[in-house]
């Protein structure tokens, strides 16, 4: 562990080798971290299906991959899939648990969540999936920092994916009944916005970011069955650091986690990956918390 | 008033049923044992769960965590302490329970203080860390989990005895609780749960009795797993110590099933669960676990009362 981390300090273009290649995963994560922003401001849902829609949003990709198609082309097939099922998901679940207490929809998007890993795993197996998107890589400081073409295109999408956001939430029709209904449902219904509409295309919006998500991850990096957990903890732990409505802020703690884990995958050893990243929530709560019991200024 | 004095005389009919079921099932059906035994773990794990997410309102995803430093201590100390294997045991199951309060202290003073959703997610993070730390670990064996020392008895006893210790424990676990509900304590309990805030005006040390409410869990939760992995005979650290997909979210359900809150409602939910559960892994292998995926999201989404909410709204309906 240590001579990992002295390896980082005497050879600087590793280090950056491992902290740009996290900045671009990292990307992913803020692709999904919009959706669960999405979700958890609009709907008050904290979504735990989140990663396994990322993770379904992969195997599409595959799946058309595998079928002839081309890599490229599984990106919008995924987004479209996911927006569909994201649809239905929120017809046949979300509606029932959307005004209810906030444990019963965090326990019913944790069902979820458990039923759909085990679909994929009953499905397509347990095997760690890849596709080669074909697009090589950008070598840079004579070939020690290796980005492949891929992450860069995850990280434009990710940002052209933010600011097309900002955009519809600020100015298109729909974006505007979104952002009301999160403001206020009630109000909303008075002045004529089936929020009910509003729910579903929000959610169905949600799902589309994580198939995009899904589809670059499975391009860049691998998926399986068992990886969705990691995805809705990292969306999580994005949107708590960031703040709901804060898409500036989402691809800026997106693409900091992402440095953040691959530094500490290369120091603590890859084995030690994810406990890393559920770790690194319980500091963070733990440390948000405190902070707040600050400010509150309670004298215990 | 009637109704009142009728449940409570029922309430020691119910207990007497169950010690002799408990008593005389592992005779009557040998070849169930380890299946009695599995039942009378899920209690435990319900009525752990229940003392937070039900009597406090605190929703816990990571109680996991205790049941799994139960299963490590002791497989820890049988394999180090080079003790025969009832003393080794016994010290395990000691070892597994001081570290799991301890854990508990730590985690629940770190913890206790996040409130709603934030706790239920957290604590979730706590237990699949620990799983994955577990599953790092070279000491602990690592990936691919610890042995436990052989039951030095004879072909078919061990089911028996770890049948018999879990009863004991599950017992034990409900009488003290039984009697905590009926205390100061557990009316703490229910302030914090019904408005925090109000609760701590009131003068109610919270901190401390939340933390002292998960220590309690933590002990009971510390034996149960200690037991647990000597009768199966063997840890993985996904898959049966820190199980947070199964056992992680069982306890949560089956105290939603019974009805959380409620004196009777985990043992009832434990009781339904484990049945409906053996035979989902009976009539649909390999598919068994994409059933229980549903089964929560059905449960949860048109059941959140559970089993003993919707007994009493029927009574209340059938007095009214």
């Amino acid at each position: 562990m240590l001579d990992n981390l002295s390896l980082f300090v005497q050879y600087p273009p590793l280090a950056a080798d491992v902290i740009l290649n996290g900045l671009l995963i990292g990307s992913i994560f803020a692709l999904a971290a919009y959706g669960m922003a999405l979700v958890w401001g609009v709907l008050n849902i904290v979504n735990v299906v989140q990663g396994e829609l990322v993770v379904l949003g992969g195997y599409v990709t595959f799946l058309a991959v595998q079928a002839g198609l081309p890599p490229l082309l599984g990106l919008p097939l995924s987004a479209a899939v996911m927006f569909c099922l994201g649809w239905l998901i929120y017809r046949a679940v979300i509606f029932r648990v959307v005004d209810k207490d906030i444990f019963i929809s965090i326990l019913a998007t944790f069902g979820l969540s458990i039923l759909f890993q085990q679909l994929a795993n009953a499905v397509f197996g347990s095997d760690v999936r890849t596709v080669d998107a074909g697009l090589g890589s950008l070598h840079l400081l004579d070939g020690t920092v290796t980005l492949s073409h891929v992450k860069l295109l995850a990280f434009a999408l990710a940002l052209g994916a933010g600011g097309a956001l900002w955009l519809f939430l600020r100015h298109a029709r729909l974006g505007q009944a979104i952002r009301a209904t999160a403001q206020n449902p009630r109000a909303a219904r008075i002045l004529g916005i089936d929020t009910n509409r509003v729910y579903a295309m929000t959610y169905a919006l949600n799902g589309a970011l994580c198939g995009a998500a899904g589809s670059l991850a499975v391009m860049a990096w691998t998926i399986h069955p068992y990886v969705g957990l990691p995805y809705t903890v990292r969306s999580f732990m994005v949107v708590v650091v960031a703040g709901v409505g804060n898409v500036a802020g989402v691809v800026g703690a997106g693409l900091g986690l992402g440095a953040l884990e691959n530094v500490a995958g290369f120091v603590f050893g890859v084995e030690f990956q994810i406990a890393f990243v559920f770790a690194l929530m319980v500091v963070i709560l733990v440390w948000r918390n405190a902070m707040a019991a600050r400010k509150r200024g309670y004298l215990e | 008033m009637n109704l009142l004095s009728a449940s409570h005389l029922s309430d020691w009919h119910i207990m007497g049923a169950l010690a002799l079921a408990g008593l005389a099932g592992p005779l009557l059906l040998p070849a169930l044992a380890t299946q009695i035994a599995f039942l009378w773990l899920m209690v435990v794990f319900a009525l752990t769960w229940d003392m937070l997410g039900g009597r406090m309102g605190y929703n816990s995803f990571g109680n996991i965590v205790f049941f799994g430093i139960g299963c490590y201590a002791a497989a820890v100390v049988q394999r180090d302490g080079g003790l025969p294997y009832f003393e080794g045991l016994a010290s395990g199951l000691v070892v597994g329970a001081v570290a799991a309060v301890l854990a508990a202290l730590v985690f629940g003073a770190a913890m206790l203080g996040i409130r709603g959703h934030y706790f239920a997610i957290g604590t979730l993070g706590l237990g699949i860390a620990a799983g994955e730390i577990a599953a790092g670990w070279d000491y602990v064996g690592a990936g691919s989990g610890m042995a436990l020392p052989l039951y030095p008895g004879e072909l078919g006893s061990r089911e028996i005895f770890f049948c018999y210790s879990l009863f004991a424990l599950a017992a034990l676990c409900f009488l003290v609780f039984r009697w905590l509900y009926g205390t100061r304590f557990g009316l703490a309990l229910n302030a914090i749960r019904d408005d925090h805030d109000k609760a701590d005006a009131m003068g109610l040390r919270t901190t401390p009795i939340k933390i002292f409410a998960w220590s309690l869990s933590a002990f009971f939760l510390a034996l149960s797993g200690g037991l647990t992995a000597n009768m199966i005979g063997f840890i993985d650290p996904r898959d049966v110590a820190f199980a947070g997909a199964t056992f992680g979210v069982w306890m949560v359900l089956m105290a939603i099933l019974g009805g959380k809150g409620t004196l009777w409602g985990p043992v009832l939910g434990a009781f339904v669960f484990h049945i409906v559960q053996e035979l989902f892994w009976t009539y649909l292998l390999g598919w068994q676990r994409v059933a229980l995926g549903l089964l929560i999201v059905v449960i949860v989404v048109f059941f959140p009362q559970g089993i003993m909410g919707w007994w009493a709204a029927r009574r209340l309906r059938a007095t009214s």
